[in-house]
């Protein structure tokens, strides 16, 4: 499909997925799936590559999203650089694409300056925990009433394939050829420890799951934060020889018996001395509790409620 | 009206309030700090808000997504504190976002002269932030004046979408004048430009108006579209079209121009003037001064007071400049705008700027002593 003609479909949604010749008996359409409603067409095609982690979560987020909404003219998506916050402009939605690192910040302003609004932030691990870490364990203290979904891929994807704050000890990225000598954040007690409200870990290899605490998150007043292990198989995977996007997502859940009967076949997980290995992470909800958020405590609306 | 007798910060808060702003993020730095200790108390009991963030880039942030989310919002801060500001300020522009920013100037480099005044900052207030960011400064130079253009300051940021910086010095900030605190006018106000057709799904929220200006609508209010800092094309979508990058920042440029005659220059005894003082904030009441003390000695002198640092007022600097025999260009910097005025001025203009960057104000008889030297030396007639 060319690009003028995606620009076209833009306006009118989604193409046919069999356009209907004259003549010619046809089928009935399929309906087009829940969570296509929201895609902006018009932004298409995407920037991720093919196996990319992040298409898979964002694919869950949107279908989670098709669960609870019929549209999404009051809920904001804020986000920052990166792969990941890219995925924001795919929502037909009020979509902010904000600056390195710093979409908690504007989130913040937006929730304050509207409390009526759903206000949803994508960041990833560069973003939310490096160049925005100020503002990510700030946002948690305040309680601000918004939902942070952190893309976690263990490195800088959008740049090439650098060191992050989360790169597991060991693992080659284009920053640390000679493997990585620095502790990783744990993002989820991070934030936990900062003071959020709700906070939950999954994968992208489980998306049932993560659907579901991302439901919980968008359901929970005050600040709820989703940490979601993805995988970057551009560079994370090919730099530390990983395999491909599959094996990248077996890796995630290496500690199941099944599966690591399975993986200990694999050369490319298994062979490659010396090789990162991911650890055993907890998943599911880490933490909840309950107390005023931000606009409560400043009784800009709905206090008490 | 009474006059009330009130601080530059002070009156800069009550400005603010007067224009209708409803949202303050700012981090705490001298000497501005008691425009956001001000707001701290007058804005919730108005159900608007101020927040101490946790630094200026999320300052700046949160202003932003207020401002997205409708309200008239703004900041406070000094040189260091801007620096940090630059690329939302970039981000506000290239995206037109309104906003206002009020830098309390102090001198620097660095962390400079934290209680010391300085007209430092203009500079940074142009170029601080990458690319070609087109912007609007200005620069009250009274106590009243810094009530009357923080009004102005958001009439033009809002009308325009832009971010507008109000730049004044420390001396400024603090000393105390009675000061008139007049109501604005719904035209004073202004309003923001917002979409004239309802929301549908081949609405263009970056589409400019009659003006240049995109019609950008607020968040949550039926319209979903997306904002971004990338460049972008009218839907609001990523583009590198290289016809269409230079054609929106040609517009970013073009649309700043009614500033220059929103906020024109003061001219004081500059008919027959062959010695002309060009000055803006705190050291065009000085230079006022040495005016009239030259003229006394017989010198035929004249000031003008810009209150507008950018977009440059370059037609009436042009004037000036080309008409006078000595042009002296004093700031207290080590010759920021001066360097713009040499652009404009004539071949067969002297030019002589006095620059101070040491922390105190230029007085009127260091000003009047400088050109009176020069006359001496015979440089101008009087
Ligand atoms: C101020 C600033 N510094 C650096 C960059 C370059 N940059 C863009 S994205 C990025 C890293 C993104 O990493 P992450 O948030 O983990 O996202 P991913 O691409 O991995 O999903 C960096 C360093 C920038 N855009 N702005
Ligand atoms: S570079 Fe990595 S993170 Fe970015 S889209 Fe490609 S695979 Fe995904
Ligand atoms: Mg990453």
């Amino acid at each position: 499909m060319t690009l003028e003609s995606l620009e076209k479909t833009a306006a009118e949604g989604p193409p046919p997925e069999s356009p209907a010749t004259a003549g010619e008996p046809t089928l009935p359409e399929p309906p087009p799936s829940a969570e296509k409603r929201f895609l902006r067409y018009g932004m298409m095609p995407h920037m991720l590559c093919p196996g990319c982690g992040h298409g898979i979560v964002f694919e869950a987020m949107l279908r989670a999203l098709s669960s609870r909404y019929e549209q999404l003219d009051d809920i904001a998506f804020v986000a920052g650089i990166g792969c990941s916050s890219r995925v924001v402009g795919y929502v037909d939605a009020c979509t902010l694409h904000t600056t390195h690192g710093r979409p908690l910040t504007f989130a913040t302003g937006l929730k304050l300056a509207r409390p009526e609004l759903k206000v949803v932030v994508v960041t990833g691990d560069g973003d939310g925990l490096s160049i925005g870490g100020n503002h990510l364990i700030h946002a948690a203290r305040r309680n601000v009433d918004l939902t942070c979904v952190l893309f976690n891929n263990e490195i800088y994807g959008m740049t090439g394939g650098q060191l992050a704050p989360t790169t597991i000890p060991g693992a080659y990225t284009s920053t640390s050829p000679q493997g990585n000598a620095e502790t990783p954040f744990d993002a989820a007690r991070l934030v936990e420890a900062a003071g959020a409200t709700y906070v939950a870990r999954a994968q992208s290899y489980r998306t049932r799951e993560f659907e579901e605490v991302f439901l919980q998150a968008l359901d929970h007043r005050g600040f709820s934060f989703v940490e979601v292990m993805t995988d970057c198989t551009e560079y994370f995977g090919r730099t530390n020889r990983l395999g491909n996007g599959a094996d990248l997502l077996f890796s995630q859940a290496r500690v199941e018996p099944a599966i690591d009967a399975d993986l200990a076949g694999r050369s490319t997980l298994q062979e490659v001395p010396p090789r990162p290995v991911r650890p055993v992470l907890e998943m599911g909800v880490l933490h909840e509790s309950s107390r005023p958020t931000l606009d409560q405590a400043m009784k800009l609306s709905g206090a008490g409620s | 009206m009474s006059q009330q007798l009130i601080q530059g910060n002070e009156a800069c808060a009550r400005g603010a309030l007067a224009a209708g702003c409803s949202f303050f993020a700012g981090y705490p730095i001298s000497p501005s700090s008691e425009i956001a200790e001000l707001l701290a108390r007058e804005l919730p009991p108005r159900g608007s808000v101020f927040i101490q963030m946790e630094d200026e880039i999320a300052s700046m942030g949160a202003v932003l997504g207020a401002s997205l989310g409708g309200r008239r919002a703004m900041t406070a801060t000094s040189g260091p504190g801007f620096t940090l500001m630059q690329e939302h300020l970039g981000y506000a522009s290239l995206a037109e976002i309104p906003c206002v920013v009020i830098d309390v100037m102090r001198g620097g480099p660095s962390t400079g002269l934290p209680t010391s005044p300085a007209q430092g900052d203009v500079m940074q207030a142009r170029w601080g932030s990458h690319g070609d960011r087109a912007t609007i400064a200005l620069a009250p130079g009274s106590v009243q004046e810094v009530y009357s253009l923080t009004i102005e300051a958001f009439r033009l940021a809002e009308t325009l979408r832009t971010p507008v910086a109000v730049l004044y010095d420390e001396v400024i900030g603090h000393m105390r004048e009675g000061v008139e605190l007049r109501e604005p006018t719904p035209d004073e106000l202004g309003r923001r430009t917002s979409p004239r057709t309802a929301f549908s799904p081949t609405f263009l929220p970056y589409a400019p108006d009659e003006n240049g200006v995109a019609m950008v609508p607020d968040f949550g209010r039926g319209y979903r579209f997306h904002v971004t800092g990338l460049m972008h094309d009218e839907r609001g979508y990523p583009t590198s079209d290289n016809a269409k990058v230079a054609e929106l920042l040609e517009r970013l440029e073009r649309k700043l121009e009614p500033a220059v005659a929103a906020v024109p220059p003061e001219r004081y005894r500059l008919d027959d003037a062959s010695v002309v003082l060009i000055a803006y904030g705190i050291v065009a009441r000085t230079a006022r001064a040495a005016v009239d003390v030259l003229r006394r000695e017989g010198i035929r002198a004249g000031l003008l007071r810009t209150r507008l640092l950018w977009p440059l007022p370059a037609a009436a600097l042009t004037e000036v400049s080309r008409s006078a025999e000595l042009v002296v260009v004093a700031e207290m910097n080590r010759g920021q705008w001066a360097l713009e005025v040499e652009r404009l001025a004539g071949d067969t203009t002297v030019l002589s700027p006095y620059l101070k960057a040491g922390g105190s104000v230029i007085t009127a008889e260091e000003l009047a002593g400088h050109v009176r030297r020069l006359t001496r030396e015979g440089v101008a007639v009087s």
